[in-house]
């Protein structure tokens, strides 16, 4: 039965490549689409990516040029609307949840959290749309703003919560030994220890949120103008692309490409500084 | 919230009745009796007994899982922390009950300290930052108390001449010794009553140790002490009273030269000699 052992080696050793090889390949196409998009993005938009696109407002329908200011910055203004919203009510909640609820409690929020992070983007657009635009009468950057806010509540109720969870206990009891009320510890102790972390998540969230085009379509509703206030529709750079992208004219598909390549840049600008962030000096619970 | 500049210790209630003399005895700081404690189904602490003299060092030995570090924690009410905790008894601190309803327990922590087995230092602050926080925390704004409290801290824990030029440093930036050094800094600058410590030289090298120890004789002169530790060798070097655990009972209590010379219970000889722990 051992006869065959350097035969058997053999074989043991193809099988090994085979599956570091396939392994390999697998990992290549992980990595492919981004190269991909990257690429196409560059080739197709960064011909248009110049000043006017960062500067002029959309031109109208026929005549050449102009650019994406007003959804440039409308996409700003949204993003700080969600956080206002998404923000405090994330943090607090993933404090809540690493803190202070009942284990039975707990188990019941995370299962929910998880349920409203697997929920489609859009969904979120028709709730906002029944619960503030129907009833307030118009498309509005507040409506934009809340729906994107209430996506990121989710992501980021989930990071805190990890984040809280990493900081080791002793320094929770550190700080309560010295009389310090539970609050304060939690505020000035765990918070201040976890924020990398904490940070961290709020930076990814707002990158998810920032890219999202289903929740703008009927709550923001895009602006082909400034927006002047935010009682009125506003534009936002995902919703010019998918615009752009589905109209007739090739001007308008170029800027679609620019406004793609500058959103993936923004996003990926965000991801590399949360890179920074995490690998920082120092200590770091992350 | 801010809390007008004011020593931390002012809001701290009076006792309700004065510390009962004992004669010939020296004066108490705590007084146990009674206490049991759970966690949840799971008994920790028995029926102990047992006073604390002033301006000594108490030293809690015994096996692994026998309650010390329980009894400790009962102290300043820090096992209260692991949920369905229950306890029965009366702890009297200097003759008012700890675990009365209208005691807040941050008050009782504030009273007394407590260092840990593994040094803590607060790894987002400087060496100064560390030792003032809980000042800091519990509402002190005046910068030249601060300043006053950090140096004077620093120096009763041995650590002064050797931060002192350093104080913007990071706390987890020294070595361990010094960091558990500063601990109990941080631990003195809110000017407790009584300094609980938890095993706390059981991660330190035998130089470490040392200094350790000898901080805690001196210390003794202003504070009350009580330690729990594994080794042995240092119960008998740093303590006034040895209290010797088992299976959550206080099997015997005395002055540590009687316990480690001539005790009264079999299984303390035992333990003390290495037979079993």
């Amino acid at each position: 039965m051992y006869s065959r052992g350097a035969d058997n080696h053999t074989w043991r050793k193809i099988k090994s490549a085979l599956a570091s090889g396939i392994a390999f390949v697998s990992a290549l196409l992980v990595i492919a689409p981004l190269g991909l998009v990257f690429f196409h993005l560059l080739v197709n938009g960064a011909g248009s990516v110049n000043w006017d696109f960062f500067t002029k407002l959309p031109a109208p329908v026929g005549a050449v040029g102009g650019g994406m200011v007003n959804a440039i910055v409308g996409s700003l203004e949204l993003l700080v609307l969600a956080s206002v919203i998404g923000i405090p009510v994330g943090v607090l909640g993933g404090v809540y949840l690493a803190e202070y609820g009942s284990a039975r409690i707990n188990s019941v929020l995370r299962f929910m959290g998880d349920v409203l992070n697997g929920i489609p983007s859009i969904t979120w657009g028709v709730v906002v749309y029944g619960l503030v635009v129907l009833r307030f009468k118009g498309f509005s950057a507040y409506a934009g703003g809340l729906a994107l806010g209430l996506i990121m509540i989710p992501l980021i109720l989930r990071t805190t919560e990890e984040m809280i969870l990493l900081v080791p206990n002793g320094y929770r009891e550190a700080a309560l030994a010295l009389g310090v009320a539970r609050w304060k510890t939690i505020v000035h102790i765990v918070l201040k220890t976890a924020s990398r972390g904490i940070i961290t998540g709020i930076l990814l969230a707002l990158a998810r949120v920032g890219g999202e085009t289903a929740p703008l379509l009927f709550t923001a509703f895009g602006n082909r103008f400034w927006n002047h206030s935010l009682n009125q529709p506003i534009a936002a750079l995902p919703l010019q692309i998918f615009t752009y992208a589905i109209s007739p004219y090739d001007d308008w598909h170029r800027q679609a490409w620019a406004g793609a390549l500058v959103l993936v840049t923004g996003v990926f600008c965000v991801n590399i500084l949360v890179r920074l962030l995490t690998r920082g000096r120092g200590v770091s619970v992350v | 919230m801010a809390v007008p500049e004011r020593s931390v210790m002012e809001h701290v209630e009076q006792p309700v009745e004065p510390a009962p003399s004992v004669e010939s005895s020296p004066p108490l700081t705590f007084q146990v009796k009674n206490l049991s404690i759970w966690y949840g189904e799971k008994r920790a602490i028995d029926n102990v007994t047992l006073d604390v003299a002033s301006n000594a060092v108490t030293a809690i030995i015994g096996p692994s899982g026998c309650g010390k570090s329980t009894f400790l924690r009962a102290l300043n009410r820090m096992h209260e922390l692991v949920p369905k905790t229950r306890m029965k008894g009366t702890v009297l601190l200097q003759g008012q009950d700890l675990y009365s309803s209208t005691v807040d327990p941050a008050i009782v922590r504030r009273r007394v300290g407590m260092v840990f087995q593994k040094s803590n230092p607060f790894p987002t602050m400087t060496i100064g930052e560390n030792v003032v926080i809980g000042l800091r925390l519990n509402g002190v704004r005046n910068q030249k108390l601060l300043n006053e409290r950090l140096e004077k801290s620093l120096r009763m824990a041995a650590l002064w001449d050797e931060v002192k030029d350093d104080l913007h440093k990071p706390g987890t930036s020294l070595s361990g010794g010094q960091q558990q050094r500063l601990c109990i800094a941080r631990t003195l600058a809110v000017e407790p009553e009584v300094v609980l410590m938890d095993e706390p030289c059981s991660a330190l090298d035998p130089i470490a140790t040392a200094k350790i120890e000898e901080l805690i004789s001196e210390l003794k002169t202003k504070y009350t002490i009580v330690t729990v530790t594994h080794n042995m060798q240092q119960a008998g070097r740093i303590s006034d009273y040895t209290a010797f655990f088992y299976i959550g009972r206080l099997i015997e209590f005395g002055p540590t030269t009687k316990i480690f010379t001539n005790p009264s219970e079999r299984q303390t000889e035992d333990y003390i000699t290495g037979r079993f722990g």
